[in-house]
């Protein structure tokens, strides 16, 4: 900032200044903002903007998630305990990556979509070509089914971070599928990646055609590159793994093709029998404030506030339990209710000053709801401790109840132990 | 369980109307004559999937004698160690006793993969990292053959091709379960979600 020319600094201050009284209204000075920070230029008047330096909420990426043995970092949570809303901007939406894998730098106009297989007509797309489709703009979450609570996380962020919500745009599957002909007889699609391992899942053909999103746009800018820029498919309420990133080609099938992601690495293991992971995520929902590492200054008015999605549709029922699930009461919905896409809730409530458990539960629009972690880990026919090792290969999509635990003091921790 | 199986039934329904009506709006999709039509040169190029039995397996074969020398020439060894184990990338060999119903499977190739395929595809998608898509049919056959070798599947001098390699019978091949595309039907209730009812009764 030092190096700016005087003149243009001067000019930017009386602009800053004039712009924050006529948005404050003059209520900021009234809290007791100085002068100083009223009249010191913005850092967010740079061509692309930037948050207050105010602001740190930021991504982590926890052991073992990264740095790995080769440098690079394959997940990045999203710190959901600052969250508002239920956009996640760009810059915070959890990523992951496959350890020893980088982030493809892709020439979007060099970069081709190509259908192929059980089709009339093979067909290849440049960006320009998919951008003169008729696009939707859909808020979709995605969760990585790593997305597990253990009693050993200390913050929302390390237990439920990896899920995220944007407004993706794009051209829906099911248009150019129909570009190309679909044959009599397919079932699946083959959809991979441009990047080193050429990611690949096998998906059923009826969920393209419902649904799935060719999405080149993420919160009204292209998709960043560690969420798939410059294409990526979107799968609303899959396991993120399905929604493949940097896509370039989509094979039109009639059988399971089991690529080593759905082979190897996404099996459960119930002990010695191997299968794919469920592509459809259940309910699930956390609070994210009062949540874990917070503390409460003093007892009084508080509101509750937290985040619920599902794979199965719209949410359209959240509750919240003070006593530790004894009783629940139904939370309010706080944001618009999108289908396959996190959803605010909050309540208001009244902190004693005594010990206490919050949690909460949500039901969707198949009414499916949440279960416990003891009634998951029964229907796997697993105790709560085999659950929680972390040395055990997670069922599928883990989406049991997370409470929080607040002590006398205010502090909040997991609920789970 | 009444409930989950009246929720299935009525999933279905809603299932076939959301079918009729793509239908409906698939013979009104204007026809937008964008994008290009790929020569079948361009579509081999880019076709690199295999299926469990070996469809779109290439011509070429290897031995885990062949393997063994490229394990090392092409850099394998740096991360994965001299015998498959040890470096710092996964472990390509099994070592844990699977007999020991103690002992939770390490997730390797004796333990998951239930298709010697699912390897060659991967071997020949992903590796080496960093020079993905350099290596030649006949080197993946090798370094595959070597890997299985390894692994006590198959014999030193066994000829691994695109005939001899869906056959490879894997240890986990009975304990893999493949998927159903008919048990999905979009917004069909998952049975772990069901929260209200009691959970399944142990077999």
């Amino acid at each position: 900032m030092d190096k700016r020319e005087p003149g243009r600094r001067g000019f930017i201050k009386k602009s800053v200044a004039l712009a924050g009284w006529a948005a404050a209204g003059g209520a900021g000075l009234a809290k007791g903002q100085t002068a100083d920070s009223a009249t010191e230029p913005a850092k967010d008047l740079e061509a692309y903007g930037e948050r207050s330096h105010y602001v740190t909420s930021v991504r982590i990426f926890p052991p073992p998630f990264g740095p790995d043995p080769f440098g690079l970092t394959s997940h990045l949570f999203t710190p959901l305990q600052d969250s508002v809303g239920i956009i996640t901007p760009a810059s915070l939406h959890y990523t992951m990556a496959h350890k020893g894998f980088y982030v493809p730098d892709i020439n979007p106009a060099q970069h081709r979509l190509m259908i192929h297989g059980m089709v009339d007509r093979p067909l290849i797309f440049t960006m320009d070509d998919l951008k003169r489709f008729p696009p939707v703009s859909r808020v979709h979450y995605l969760e990585c089914n790593g997305n597990k609570a253990r009693p050993d996380h200390k913050t929302v962020q390390r237990a439920c971070g990896l899920t995220s919500c944007s407004e993706w745009t794009g051209v829906p599957l099911s248009l150019l599928l129909k570009q190309a002909g679909v044959h009599n007889g397919a079932k699946w699609i083959v959809a991979e990646g441009v990047e080193d391992n050429k990611g690949s899942m096998t998906l059923p053909l009826s969920k393209a055609m419902d649904d799935m999103l060719v999405a080149y746009g993420q919160n009204g800018e292209p998709v960043r590159p560690q969420n798939g820029f410059p294409l990526r498919l979107l799968v609303p309420g899959f396991e993120g793994l399905c929604n493949v990133k940097w896509l370039r080609r989509i094979k039109v099938v009639d059988e399971f093709y089991g690529t080593y992601n759905e082979m190897d690495r996404y099996t459960s293991v119930d002990p010695r029998t191997v299968k794919p992971i469920p592509f459809e995520q259940g309910p699930k929902s956390a609070i994210t404030f009062p949540s874990g590492g917070q503390k409460l200054p003093e007892r009084g008015h508080y509101q509750i506030t937290g985040l619920a999605w599902s794979g199965g549709g719209a949410i359209r029922r959240v509750e919240i339990s003070t006593d530790g699930g004894r009783t629940w009461k139904d939370a309010d919905i706080q944001s618009t209710v999108h289908r396959m896409a996190h959803t605010r809730f909050g309540m208001d409530w009244v902190w004693n000053g005594e010990e206490c458990t919050i949690m909460s539960r949500c039901t969707d629009e198949l009414n499916q709801s949440q279960p416990t972690a003891a009634d998951f880990a029964r229907f796997f026919n697993q105790t709560t401790e085999y659950l929680f090792n972390k040395q055990n290969t997670p069922n599928g999509h883990n989406n049991y109840i997370l409470p929080w635990k607040i002590d006398r003091d205010g502090n909040v921790q997991n609920g789970l132990a | 369980m009444a409930t989950f199986k009246m929720a299935w039934r009525s999933a279905l329904l809603v299932s076939a109307a959301i079918l009729a009506t793509c239908a409906a709006a698939s013979a009104q999709a204007p026809d937008y004559n964008l994008g290009k039509t790929p020569t079948d040169d361009e579509i081999r190029a880019w076709d690199i999937s295999i299926t469990p039995d070996g469809k779109g397996l290439p011509a070429g074969s290897g031995t885990a004698v062949e393997g063994a020398k490229l394990y090392v020439r092409k850099g394998c060894v740096i991360c994965h160690g001299p015998d498959g184990t040890g470096g710092l990338a996964p472990h390509l060999v099994q070592t844990k006793d699977l007999a020991s119903p103690s002992s939770h499977p390490e997730k390797t190739i004796v333990t998951f993969s239930p298709f010697a395929t699912t390897l060659w595809d991967f071997i020949h998608r992903a590796m080496p990292l960093q020079r993905a898509g350099t290596l030649k049919p006949d080197e993946v056959y090798g370094l595959t053959a070597f890997l299985l070798y390894k692994n006590g599947i198959i014999q030193e001098n066994d000829v691994l091709d695109a005939q001899s390699l869906p056959k490879v019978k894997m240890p986990n091949r009975d304990g893999f379960i493949p998927p159903d595309v008919s048990q999905y039907k979009p917004g069909s209730p998952l049975p772990i979600a069901i929260a209200s009812d009691p959970a399944p009764e142990k077999k």
